[in-house]
């Protein structure tokens, strides 16, 4: 019984986790189409920001919440302005731009702060569960997923500028000719995107510590989320990181956690194989 | 066939001869050292330009198949004692990874960006994969993989079946540096024959050739796994000169051969491998200023030529040459009619 808990604690958190480091991505490509290699340097840069205004004091909660966001997405949209934009279009230049940014982010940072681990501790402590002990950060990282969820959804399903930018996604001429400015859209739609990943990298900051080269271990993930998901942003994230994160935890604890990756990997390849256009691609068709 | 057209391939080869011969006597075992590892990197460049740039595979996990060739060499040979069956393997490992992959990915008729990203994926999962592996519980025969650090006694290559003769750091010279010539030459000879036109045919446009009733999922199957066995067998050459560890799966390893392919000119094969060799020059003679990193000038780079010169140095050369149209030197076998 105890050990179900555990089991169910462990799923649920990888699902959350998986679903913020993932979100960013799916909204800057799912809705722009652009494949940003740099996404694991967004959440890197995210955490640093939590590590640095922690240390300067301010309280951890305002930082991982509200700046980390505020500073990614304001940096996401001076990359948009600067690199991106002349891109549209060149999908496998934006890639390797994007790469290009995501290894000139881990140079600089190595240079400013250095190729070490800092970190914060996991704040709210634990709670015992019969023989166990449960972190009661997890529950806030399943709180923190839920409500990014439910808030994009509901952005996107019935803002004026959730159907703009579902419109531009699904027709920017057409959206153009209706007299939509689709470069503000994008500019938008990727400082928001930059900002879902600076929240990823503030909530798991504390979990995990920060370093410059953290970001390699989230955008595999990531990347093996979106495309598993398929089309729809947040319909294909939530399908796609719940299969994964079960299989995951589910392989981590049956064996360790290395083999834990290489089963989503595995499971990520065959459901590629299986519905080359990901979950959102056969199933909940039309959803958001 | 002009004489002109025949002299400049046998300049060529002559020029490169002396060059594997005489580097040895003139330099010191450092710079040697170097070269040899710059060579093993070009064959890794060389099957990249290949598979990407005149097959349209865009495959960002090259260095999977570099650096399960290596490892496959490592375990092997220490397990075996002798490295001629472990070179064997290790040819083996990756061309079979890269052909299993290979068939998941075009058979899922996974293309451009998405092939990018799953095969970037695999990389990583492989780096990580193979960074998890310290302490004594992984091994494989008597070859521990020891994690982050690696295979630091990956032994040198010896004679065939004679593992009395190793082979000294020149001897592995000229082996890389044969090796990358005669993988030049084998790639230019294959992109002559008419499979070589069909890779072309279908970087161009792959539904067109399919309607023209060929199948483009076994062509790019066996130009993927051709280009794994070449990255396989770079990989073993690098093994001999540094040694096997998971940097060979790591993100900057995978982005350098992008960049040199990038820079030197996506659907060329000399101007990747110039650069290959040029810019790992360069980012040598950086590594040695302590503050600056070499990511960050990598990504700067990177960044540049995608902003500023997208097609690479080699074909923007080209142009400026056709453009003037410069009557002599060096004007031979380019512009053949299509076959």
């Amino acid at each position: 019984m105890d050990l179900a808990a555990i089991v169910l604690d462990q799923i649920l958190t990888s699902i959350a986790s998986l679903i913020l480091i993932s979100i960013g991505l799916a909204v800057i490509f799912g809705m722009m189409r652009v494949i940003n290699l740099a996404h694991g340097e967004f959440i890197m840069l995210g955490g640093y920001t939590v590590i640095t205004s922690v240390n300067a004091g301010i309280n951890l909660w305002f930082a991982s919440l509200i700046l980390a966001p505020l500073v990614v997405g304001a940096f996401g949209f001076i990359i948009e302005r600067t690199i991106i934009r002349f891109l549209y279009g060149r999908m496998i230049d934006t890639m390797l731009a994007t790469w290009g940014l995501s290894l000139a982010m881990v140079g600089a940072v190595t240079m400013i702060f250095g190729n070490t681990t800092s970190g914060v501790s996991t704040p709210l402590g634990s709670m015992a569960f019969g023989r166990y002990e449960l972190s009661n950060y997890n529950f806030a990282l399943m709180g923190v997923a839920i409500v990014t969820i439910v808030v994009l959804w509901s952005a996107l399903r019935f803002t004026r500028f959730g159907i703009i930018a579902r419109a531009t996604m699904q027709n920017a001429q057409m959206a153009g000719s209706l007299g939509v400015n689709s470069a503000h859209v994008y500019a938008i739609t990727f400082t928001i995107g930059a900002a879902l990943s600076g929240l990823a990298g503030g909530m798991i900051a504390p979990l995990s510590g920060v370093l410059p080269s953290m970001g390699v271990q989230y955008v595999a993930k990531a990347f093996i989320t979106v495309i598993s998901g398929g089309s729809a942003v947040v319909a294909g994230t939530l399908s796609a990181s719940t299969l994964l994160g079960t299989l995951d935890t589910g392989t981590t604890f049956l064996t360790t956690p290395v083999f834990g990756e290489v089963s989503l990997l595995i499971g990520a390849v065959l459901l590629v194989r299986a519905m080359p256009q990901g979950i959102t691609g056969r199933l909940f068709k039309g959803s958001t | 066939m002009t004489f002109r057209g025949s002299i400049i391939p046998v300049l060529c080869v002559i020029a490169a001869a002396a060059t594997i011969v005489i580097l040895p006597q003139v330099v010191e075992l450092f710079t040697i050292i170097n070269a040899t590892i710059y060579a093993s990197m070009a064959i890794l460049t060389l099957s990249l330009a290949l598979v990407w740039g005149y097959c349209g595979i865009i495959c960002f996990g090259q260095t999977a198949f570099f650096g399960l060739g290596g490892y496959a060499y490592a375990v092997a040979a220490i397990n075996f004692g002798d490295s001629t069956p472990a070179i064997a393997l290790a040819l083996l490992v990756p061309t079979l990874f890269a052909g299993l992959l290979g068939y998941f990915i075009f058979w899922g008729r996974v293309t451009d960006v998405y092939l990018g990203v799953i095969t970037l994926t695999v990389t990583l999962i492989l780096y990580k994969l193979f960074n998890a592996t310290a302490g004594d519980a992984y091994h494989i025969g008597k070859a521990a993989l020891g994690g982050f650090n690696g295979i630091p006694a990956t032994p040198l290559m010896n004679l065939p079946w004679d593992r009395k003769t190793t082979l000294e750091p020149e001897d592995i010279w000229y082996v890389a540096a044969t090796l990358l010539c005669l993988a030049y030459a084998f790639v230019r000879w294959l992109l002559s024959t008419s499979f070589g036109h069909l890779m072309v045919a279908i970087r161009e446009n792959e539904h067109r050739t399919e309607l023209l009733g060929y199948d483009p999922r076994r062509i790019k199957l066996a130009a993927f796994t051709l280009g794994g066995a070449m990255a396989g067998a770079s990989g073993i050459l690098f093994a001999n000169c540094v040694f096997v560890s998971p940097t060979m799966f790591s993100l900057l390893y995978t982005a350098q051969v992008i960049v040199w392919v990038i820079i030197g000119g996506l659907g060329t094969l000399v101007g990747p491998v110039f650069a290959c060799f040029l810019l790992q020059m360069i980012t040598a003679e950086l590594g040695r200023l302590n503050w600056l990193n070499p990511n960050f000038v990598l990504g700067i780079i990177l960044i540049a030529f995608v902003l500023l010169m997208p097609s690479g140095i080699l074909p923007t050369l080209q142009r400026i040459y056709d453009k003037f149209s410069w009557p002599i030197l060096l004007r031979t076998e380019r512009r053949r009619p299509a076959q």
